[in-house]
């Protein structure tokens, strides 16, 4: 366990600075889309709700974790749908597909 | 542990492997409107791969429940990503909530399951997860109910407030405390989900909407962090990474919110904007303001070389883009130069104003952010602002007495003429007056934005 923690910790690390250096590039035109689609990856946690449904522990365990998939996808779904209607509202005005705006 | 079990346990964890690694382009890709839809898709490709291999889970033997949740969800998610755009800071704060209802749930059903022989470090971070998840719960639906006008926008405020907030907080990491020291002492449990959730509630009620960006990428951020603690407790690494992205991804947009209003998070938190200052509006009224008519403010439109349009929350409520859309047209086609400036913190979310206006068609290349477009005021021949109030305000320049002194705002106020699309003199959000209005080069056009809009298209020749 000891062991398990120290790597899940430099992982958390490292993420978080991926995260950082990932995220201040993005543009400020793309800040709403972005958090929708953070929102939709961060339900992620719903491989742990299906682990939780799936090992079939005990039925409050089961409902709880029924809930919580319910939850979790309607982020998965919803969030992609309205990222990609948002981003393909964004059109530039300049004929050639150069390079956007600049972050 | 059978070599079965094993192998297919490594074409698992390879499996999160990849998806972690599509997560992170996923977001790389989001950096330029160009490429931006290549990140969804990347997003999309991970998603599907990580919940096809936790199926594959040796452990998972009920598969009806899961599936019959998972179709449940979907069903839910399409009408949540079909809302209007007007609608999207409400469904952003509701989706955080869901998040974080998520979370809050898997990890109390794991400390019932795992209770009494819960390690230490596990019930450390399951308490973070829960207190987390709890408090993103139900401030996300207070916020959700203020965006939706469901709850009073105004701060609501009493003494001793922040007192009350930090000590339910302190209550609620003390008991968390004593479980980890004495985890088989479960009754304490549902009071910790429980003083979380009331802190939730206790957190946002104080905050006003002008305050909506920072909070709700605060809540994005609290999401974020509540997913990566319950990867420490189920040890998934995917969970841990996908947490920490979406962690960083929400203090950097609350740390940009902040900066944009020139306040720090604490002022955020306790501060309950909007409450100090509304005494100040009264004594306001005899000053003299100059005001025009559609048709005079369209002959000064059509009469100049460059325009700015500045719009704000005012202009969302009135579902004016699309008027402002056609008013862009006109100007455009008759050669004179539109541009938009936006705020940060224009409207209820970041890059809110950028989606309202790319939904009515207004190209993402006119859209220009306020550091690059504030030198280029004094050549402006003519700014219009549209349902925007405090980020236009020069007192924040000037006036060291002025609440909101030292804010960065847009400086309509060196334009040649400022024309100010408004429904009256009444101060905006803060209740700060705005001296931008009395000035000599200032217009006031008084009317709904939307219908004030039309007007101008009219008087342009438009229909």
């Amino acid at each position: 366990m000891p062991s398990n923690l120290i790597d899940a910790l430099f992982v958390f690390m490292l993420a978080a600075f991926i995260g950082f250096e990932v995220i201040r590039h993005v543009s400020p035109l793309l800040h709403t889309p972005l958090m929708s689609l953070t929102n939709a990856l961060d339900a992620i946690a719903v491989v742990g709700a299906i682990v939780l449904v799936g090992e079939r522990r005990a039925p409050y365990a089961t409902v709880m974790g029924v809930i919580a998939i319910v939850a979790a996808t309607s982020n998965v779904v919803g969030g992609f749908f309205i990222t990609d209607r948002m981003l393909k509202m964004f059109k530039t005005s300049r004929p050639t597909k150069a390079q956007g705006t600049k972050p | 542990m059978t070599p079965e079990f094993a192998a297919s346990q490594y074409v698992i964890e390879v499996i999160y492997l990849v998806a972690s690694a599509l997560f992170i382009l996923s977001l790389k890709w989001m950096s330029s409107p160009t490429t931006a839809r290549h990140g969804i898709l990347a997003g999309e490709i991970g998603m599907v791969l990580a919940i096809g291999g936790t199926l594959l889970h040796h452990g998972i033997v009920d598969y009806k429940w899961v599936i019959i949740a998972l179709v449940l969800g979907s069903g839910i998610g399409i009408p949540l990503g079909m809302v209007q755009m007007t609608a999207v800071p409400q469904r952003t704060a509701l989706s955080h909530a869901f998040g974080a209802l998520c979370v809050t749930l898997v990890g109390s059903a794991e400390f019932y399951l795992q209770t009494p022989q819960i390690p230490k470090f596990t019930m450390s971070v399951l308490s973070m997860e829960v207190i987390l998840g709890g408090l993103t719960f139900t401030g996300s639906l207070i916020a959700a109910g203020k965006l939706q006008e469901v709850l009073p926008q105004r701060p609501i405020t009493y003494k001793g407030q922040n007192i009350v907030n930090l000590g339910l907080l302190a209550v609620a990491i003390g008991l968390a405390v004593y479980l980890v020291l004495h985890p088989e002492a479960k009754q304490y449990f549902p009071l910790i989900v429980g003083i979380a959730l009331l802190f939730g509630v206790f957190l946002v009620i104080p905050i006003g909407g002008a305050d909506m960006p920072t909070v709700i990428s605060l809540l994005n951020s609290y999401a974020g962090l509540s997913a990566a603690a319950m990867g420490f407790v189920l040890n998934s690494k995917l969970l841990i990474i996908a947490g920490a992205l979406d962690g960083s991804s929400g203090l950097i947009l609350s740390v940009i919110m902040c900066r944009a209003m020139n306040r720090s998070f604490t002022n955020v938190l306790f501060g309950a904007f909007g409450q100090v200052q509304t005494s100040a509006a009264a004594g306001q009224e005899a000053k003299p303001v100059r005001s025009a008519t559609p048709e005079e403010a369209a002959a000064i439109l059509a009469a100049a070389n460059k325009v700015v349009v500045v719009p704000g929350y005012g202009m969302a409520v009135a579902q004016a883009q699309h008027k402002v859309r056609e008013l862009y047209d006109l100007l455009t086609k008759k050669g004179v130069d539109v541009r938009f400036a936006i705020h940060p913190v224009a409207g209820r979310m970041p890059g809110h104003m950028n989606v309202l206006l790319a939904e009515a068609d207004i190209p993402y290349d006119r859209l220009i952010e306020m550091d690059e477009i504030n030198g280029d005021f004094p050549q402006t021949d003519v700014a219009l602002v549209i349902g925007a109030n405090d980020v236009t305000n020069p007192a924040a320049r000037t006036d060291q007495s002025s609440p909101i002194f030292g804010m960065p705002i847009l400086d309509v106020d060196k334009a040649h003429t400022v024309m100010v699309i408004k429904r009256g003199m009444s101060p905006g959000f803060a209740g700060i007056d705005n001296p931008l209005y009395y000035l000599d080069n200032n217009l006031m056009l008084f009317g709904d934005a939307k219908q004030f809009v039309g007007s101008i298209v009219k008087a342009l020749g438009g229909h």
